[in-house]
């Protein structure tokens, strides 16, 4: 499983529910059942993907977050969790808001544009970068508003949403990033693991 | 052997009050079951007919000679896996495969009831199918069941009685009948009731009965299980067993054949007066009328386990029909999956060999059978 999942994991308490945006196969959800006794529904766009969850036993709506969200009540969920999806949808900003509505708390994890690998694409060879995290070309790829740590820290903060914690993933290393170390983590990791509150 | 020899039947003592005002009492439930009821009695699961469907969900139907209405999915490692758990299913109240319905004969005047049968709702069906738990000493089911109509008996029952099944399972259905649904259904008792061997109803099943209004009635509902895309695919403009246009009105298309063979084979297995009944009673279901135009309501006393299967090119109980019940579901936070499966169908897909459907189907089963018995 990826660390990005046992980063996520720990972040949340036992016994908690818990709704995976994007759940996919439902790795996550899994780990989060048997490890954490987790209460977790997904929600998930892709019709194979809602199988495979069926499959493992998992509770899981088929639905498109930019659309479907609206039907959770107010903080119905102790955590919302958002894996590597925020910068495909067409309203970033609408579904954050959402997330944040459906959730007392909502950890949001993004790739790093600000990447050092990334930049150094860019820079040198001059094309679109295509990184681990990022694997698609330019013309097929599914994300739409890329952004880098520093942005999606601008941003929140801007929208008067508090971080809890933020944490910067390079390969197995997880470190905190923090107002001082912002600028170096930016360069250095390939993911931002968010928990945030509004 | 005889009608009545092949039919299974619980005579139910207990007075019932319809939702029309009137009590019934003594009256036959006919039922089938498959598979075996374990020591535990954990293992039930009620299944629920729709409209033209009977108590014989699998193997062969021994009155009409016919497989099953849900072979595809109930059976030996099916979906609905026999050799696992114990299926019920009864003919509803109104219906024609034994139950009590219009054909069955009125004490008072030895005929048929015909429509002196008082008016049954979903309601009702579930009231009276209620009495099966008894009958088979069952604390509680697996699982309800059912597409269509089906769906509308599980939606119905688990709100009346919501500690009484585990995990429930509606299928391309609705919560609430559409304008759409009741015209179809009216065109349908329009065509029955316009017969002239209709006479009031009072007519003999077995003798001269209204068949043509019956298949017309037949027919116009059977273009609304199907897509237009599944037709054309399947028909198109082929004509039946002649190179050209006949210049008359004789079934010249293959799509025209086909509609009267399902007309004339329905009316030789299903009773008019029921036709009318049975439909009547799909238009008058309302869940959320029932609890002040929230449908939430109807679900808030249930810790069960929810299922809710679409199709995408269903356009009688469309997937936002579905969709709205899960979100009546989600609004109170209740346990709810769904799925909406790809297919080109139509409504008919629930019945049919749709793999995807019948994998999620016994997965979803078999994965909360098993979580149960840990």
């Amino acid at each position: 499983m990826k660390n990005e999942f046992k980063v996520i994991a720990d972040l949340i308490e036992r016994d908690k529910k818990v709704l995976d945006v994007g759940c996919a196969d439902g790795t996550l959800m899994k780990f989060l059942i048997d490890n954490k006794n987790t209460n977790i529904r997904g929600l998930e766009i892709s019709k194979e993907k809602v199988q495979e969850c069926i499959a493992k036993g998992l509770t899981v709506i088929e639905g498109n977050a930019e659309k479907d969200l609206k039907q959770f009540p107010d903080k119905s969920f102790d955590y919302v969790v958002l894996s590597q999806t925020l910068q495909a949808f067409l309203n970033p900003e609408l579904v954050l808001n959402e997330l944040l509505r459906v959730g007392k708390r909502a950890i949001v994890t993004i790739p790093n544009f600000g990447y050092w690998k990334i930049r150094f694409h860019l820079l040198l060879r001059g094309t679109m970068p295509i990184t681990k995290t990022l694997p698609d070309e330019w013309y097929n790829t599914p994300n739409l508003h890329m952004c880098t740590i520093k942005d999606f820290v601008h941003f929140v903060k801007s929208k008067k949403i508090k971080i809890f914690k933020s944490l910067a993933l390079n390969n197995l290393n997880t470190s905190l990033i923090n107002d001082a170390n912002l600028g170096i983590k930016n360069l250095f990791a390939d993911l931002g693991i968010f928990l945030i509150e509004k | 052997m005889n009608f009545e020899k092949k039919i299974k039947t619980l005579i139910v003592k207990k007075p019932l009050k319809l939702d029309c005002g009137k009590t019934i009492k003594d009256y036959p439930i006919a039922y089938e079951t498959y598979g075996s009821l374990n020591q535990n009695k954990d293992n039930a699961i009620l299944v629920f007919h729709a409209l033209t469907g009977d108590q014989f969900v699998t193997g062969l139907n021994p009155i009409t000679n016919k497989e099953g209405w849900w072979s595809y999915a109930v059976g030996p490692n099916k979906a609905i896996d026999t050799n696992k758990y114990f299926v019920i299913c009864s003919n509803v109240i109104g219906g024609c495969m034994g139950s009590y319905g219009p054909s069955h004969k009125d004490p008072n005047t030895d005929n048929a009831f015909g429509i002196n049968f008082p008016v049954i709702t979903i309601n009702d069906m579930v009231n009276a199918q209620f009495n099966l738990l008894d009958f088979f000493g069952i604390d509680k089911l697996f699982s309800i069941a059912g597409g269509s109509m089906g769906g509308m008996q599980v939606l119905q029952f688990i709100s009346n009685f919501p500690d009484k099944s585990k995990t429930v399972i509606p299928i391309a259905t609705t919560s609430s009948h559409s304008a759409q649904n009741i015209a179809f259904n009216e065109l349908g008792r329009q065509a029955i009731t316009a017969d002239s061997n209709w006479k009031d109803g009072n007519y003999s099943f077995n003798n001269i009965n209204p068949g043509k209004g019956l298949a017309v009635a037949r027919m116009a509902a059977h273009i609304t299980y199907l897509s237009k895309k599944g037709l054309q695919e399947k028909f198109g403009r082929k004509l039946q067993e002649r190179e050209d246009f006949k210049f008359g009105f004789d079934a010249d298309f293959q799509i025209e054949s086909y509609l009267r063979y399902q007309g004339s084979v329905f009316v030789d297995r299903f009773d008019a007066n029921s036709y009318l009944y049975i439909t009547r009673a799909m238009d008058y279901f309302d869940l959320a009328k029932q609890f002040n135009d929230n449908l939430s309501n109807a679900f808030k006393a249930t810790k069960a386990k929810f299922f809710i299967i679409s199709f995408t090119s269903d356009w009688l109980y469309p997937t936002q029909e579905n969709k709205d019940i899960v979100i009546a579901l989600n609004a109170i936070g209740a346990d709810v999956g769904f799925v909406e499966i790809k297919s080109d169908k139509g409504h008919d897909s629930f019945l049919l060999d749709v793999p995807d459907f019948l994998s999620a189907l016994k997965n979803f089963l078999d994965k909360s059978y098993k979580k149960n018995k840990i």
